[in-house]
């Protein structure tokens, strides 16, 4: 670095960087999605995992949930620069460790493997809330809903079983008790 | 039913509401329909540039001098693209502009048609919003919220995309007013309280070693922005300094003024910005070349930040009291808080400051300002200081392009009101000038303009002559020739071993023989001793001027923060160039 002849400052001490989910309530309209995607591109910013649908039909408002990560400054520019863009209605952020606030993520997992072996995995996935979506004699489908890294090590176990393919969403998120995010 | 008109006919109905009297365009396949109504529309005057930049740049020039938002008319493809640059300065720097391009035909989107690009794809980081018009009957609406969008708030450009079959297709007029009611910029509509108010006041009467920091917020919020800074710079008797934008809100030639701050700011002013224990910044956003070494930044003191964008605040600096607001209403509440207490404030006070103002003296001493004249050729800083003093009793207007002779016209060219000053700050945009100055000229008749030039700037839009002469627009190109790309050189001399790597312009045009072939005049000055007549001769005439000012080839900026120092160690001349170490190169 010493020697760098650029024109700008030499960058500073980075702060400590948090895991955030930013939740977005949007206009659904065309190239709306890029213009959120394209705001977290454009200045630098981490998507780690995004999901996204309508949740109002009548007003065609949709909610997006980007999980993050940034410095404490970073998060609050994140916030601030979404708010500003038009069709965007509100910003919502916490941390990833609150402990008031729900996560899920919903996995779809192909599996070759004979009856036996498939009683053996169903056992595995037993604490994530397993369905099977889809059964033949040499595979399956089986669907679960857990937190990200616990299908991270999921995916990990189930690929010594003849795990094929994996279909994933990103987390979406909501609080405990009776309030909503504001 | 309300008449069903066309979509172009529907775009001049919004244009005629919204008290558009000037719209800077290029025709193309993809804007027919509109330019064909152009004729049924008295009130708006199209004024036909040579490129889109230009014509974008124009009508920065006439938002900026003129305090209202600028439209742009241009085509499909490359109509769109050629206007990118022109959106991104805008939006760097806060102009409000509305572009209106023309698409392809609805059907042919995305078959990679004649002329089709993803307009709406490109421009979407450098516009506040920008519409894909489907539907004829969104027209109105989507027109009136771009307006409102492009002059609420932080202003900057929107973009209105109409593809060709909806420009011929009939549908509803409406004028819609208030569509972002609950959204201004940032949505966050604050109502200033007096807790806040009485914080800001607290932190004034408690500091020893003030300083106000104001940009380009001030001049955005309109002239009356000016106004009550004035009254509140004189009723607290603290000292002033203004980044590059804001420049003309507060009266360069006050004493209470330190000058311009930054990388090429006084040295008065960013010693004080330094060692100062209350920055008051009003309307700027601690730009990198204001700041220098963030980590290094003024040290010591608390700070206040007036902001109307929510993300200004905290993005580069930490502030002690953040305020979303427009300047006009903070200072006005502010006053008049102030006023209510403090009746005696100034002379109770300037015991107080006394020593940051014998401090601030003692800085003023090293004048660093000061150049080396000579008397055989052109200073460049001697060219803009008689500029200054031979137009300083006219209500002058000037624009300039990017490089030395910005920051020359900068520190030497002393501004005493808003809207004054039109200049290319976040973006750096060569070429800005000399459009400019068309559009201030057009929103301002009668008025001298003056776009300090460098000739390599000047020649990336030298075609906006043609415009110039055709709409008979006095505008005075008042070029800086040294043959170089001189900010380029300057930092190839102190930084890179005077390697100069193609920064000389060999196979310049003659800018006399170019001026006369535009049908506008042409000046050359070579000696200071012919200087004065020759300005005297080119404000006088009452045609375009390209004004050929033949400088020292080798003159340097100065002062100048050095790459990867604070504030307070400046360079304030060619003696000390030498003491750039290896280690400060980086910042420049």
């Amino acid at each position: 670095m010493g020697n760098s002849k650029s024109a700008y400052s030499i960058p500073g001490k980075l702060g400590k960087t948090e895991r955030h989910i930013i939740v977005i309530w949007v206009d659904n309209e065309a190239g709306v999605l890029a213009r959120i995607a394209g705001l977290f591109s454009g200045r630098g910013y981490n998507i780690e995992s995004l999901a996204v649908a309508e949740v109002d039909k009548k007003k065609h408002i949709s909610r997006i949930t980007i999980v993050t990560e940034g410095t404490p400054q970073v998060i609050e520019q994140i916030k601030l620069q979404l708010t500003k863009l038009v069709p965007v209605h509100k910003v919502a952020d916490f941390k990833r460790n609150d402990k008031n606030i729900l996560f899920r993520e919903l996995a779809l997992f192909k599996i070759l493997a004979n009856s036996k072996k498939q009683e053996k995995i169903k056992k595995i996935c037993k604490k994530f809330n397993p369905i099977i979506l889809d059964k033949s004699k040499k595979s399956f489908v089986i669907q679960v809903t857990a937190l990200r890294a616990e299908i991270d090590k999921l995916t990990l176990d189930l690929k010594r079983l003849g795990l094929i393919s994996t279909s994933r969403t990103g987390a979406v998120a909501m609080t405990k008790g009776a309030q909503i995010f504001n | 039913m309300p008449k069903l008109i066309s979509g172009a006919e529907i775009v001049f109905k919004a244009l005629e509401d919204q008290k558009v009297e000037y719209i800077f365009g290029y025709p193309g396949g993809a804007v027919l329909p509109i330019y064909d109504e152009l004729k049924n529309h008295k009130s708006v005057k199209h004024i036909l540039a040579r490129h889109e930049q230009g014509a974008g740049h124009a009508a920065e020039g006439y938002a900026r001098s003129s305090g209202k938002p600028g439209v742009l008319l241009v085509t499909s493809g490359p109509g769109a693209t050629n206007a990118v640059t022109a959106l991104t300065d805008a939006y760097m720097d806060s102009v409000p502009l509305v572009c209106i391009s023309g698409q392809v035909p609805t059907h042919l989107i995305g078959t990679d048609a004649f002329q089709e690009c993803d307009t709406t794809g490109i421009t979407r980081p450098c516009t506040k919003h920008n519409w894909l018009v489907k539907d004829v009957n969104d027209l109105s609406k989507i027109l009136h919220l771009a307006f409102e969008v492009a002059t609420t708030g932080r202003p900057g450009p929107v973009l209105v995309d109409i593809p060709k079959d909806i420009q011929f297709k009939k549908g509803k007029y409406k004028f819609f007013k208030n569509l972002l009611k609950k959204k201004l910029n940032g949505k966050i509509k604050n109502k200033l309280s007096n807790t806040e108010l009485d914080k800001f006041i607290n932190l004034i009467k408690k500091s020893s070693k003030p300083i106000f920091y104001t940009g380009g917020g001030v001049i955005n919020s309109g002239p009356e922005a000016s106004k009550y800074l004035r009254e509140l710079i004189s009723l607290t008797g603290f000292p002033i300094t203004s980044t590059l934008q804001g420049l003309g809100a507060y009266p360069g030639d006050d004493p209470q003024f330190l000058g311009m701050l930054g990388m090429h700011g006084t040295y008065e002013a960013n010693n004080a910005m330094h060692d100062c224990d209350l920055m008051i910044n009003i309307g700027a956003r601690f730009d990198d070349r204001i700041t220098g070494k963030v980590d290094e930044f003024s040290p010591d003191s608390k700070k206040i930040h007036v902001d109307i964008d929510p993300s200004s605040i905290g993005k580069n600096i930490k502030v002690d009291l953040a305020i979303v607001s427009d300047v006009t209403e903070l200072l006005k509440k502010l006053i008049k808080r102030f006023k209510e207490k403090n009746n005696n404030f100034l002379a109770s006070n300037k015991q107080k400051t006394a020593k940051w103002w014998e401090q601030i003296d003692k800085w003023r001493e090293k004048k660093s300002l000061n150049f080396i004249n000579s008397e055989k050729i052109i200073k460049p800083q001697y060219a803009v200081q008689r500029l200054y003093e031979l137009t300083k009793n006219k209500d002058t207007f000037i624009t300039t392009e990017v490089g030395q002779h910005q920051m020359w016209a900068a520190q030497h060219y002393k501004f005493d009101k808003p809207n004054r000053w039109m200049t290319s700050g976040g973006l750096g945009t060569m070429g800005y000038g000399l459009p400019a100055a068309i559009g201030v000229q057009i929103a301002n008749p009668g008025k001298l303009v003056v776009d300090i030039a460098g000739e390599a700037s000047v020649l990336m839009t030298m075609q906006e002559m043609s415009t110039a002469v055709q709409y008979r627009l006095p505008i005075k190109i008042f070029i800086l020739n040294n043959e170089y790309m001189g900010m380029v050189r300057q930092w190839q001399e102190l930084l890179h071993e005077k390697n100069y790597s193609e920064s000389y312009t060999a196979a310049l045009p003659d800018f006399v023989k170019l001026a006369e072939s535009y049908g506008c005049i042409g000046i050359r000055a070579k000696t200071p001793n012919e200087l004065d007549a020759k300005i005297k001769e080119m404000i006088d005439i009452q045609k375009p001027v390209i004004f050929d000012c033949v400088v020292d080839k080798a003159e340097n900026c100065f002062p100048m923060i050095p790459s990867g120092k604070p504030h307070n160690q400046m360079i304030l001349g060619p003696e000390e160039e030498e003491e750039i170490s290896d280690e400060g190169k980086i910042l420049v």
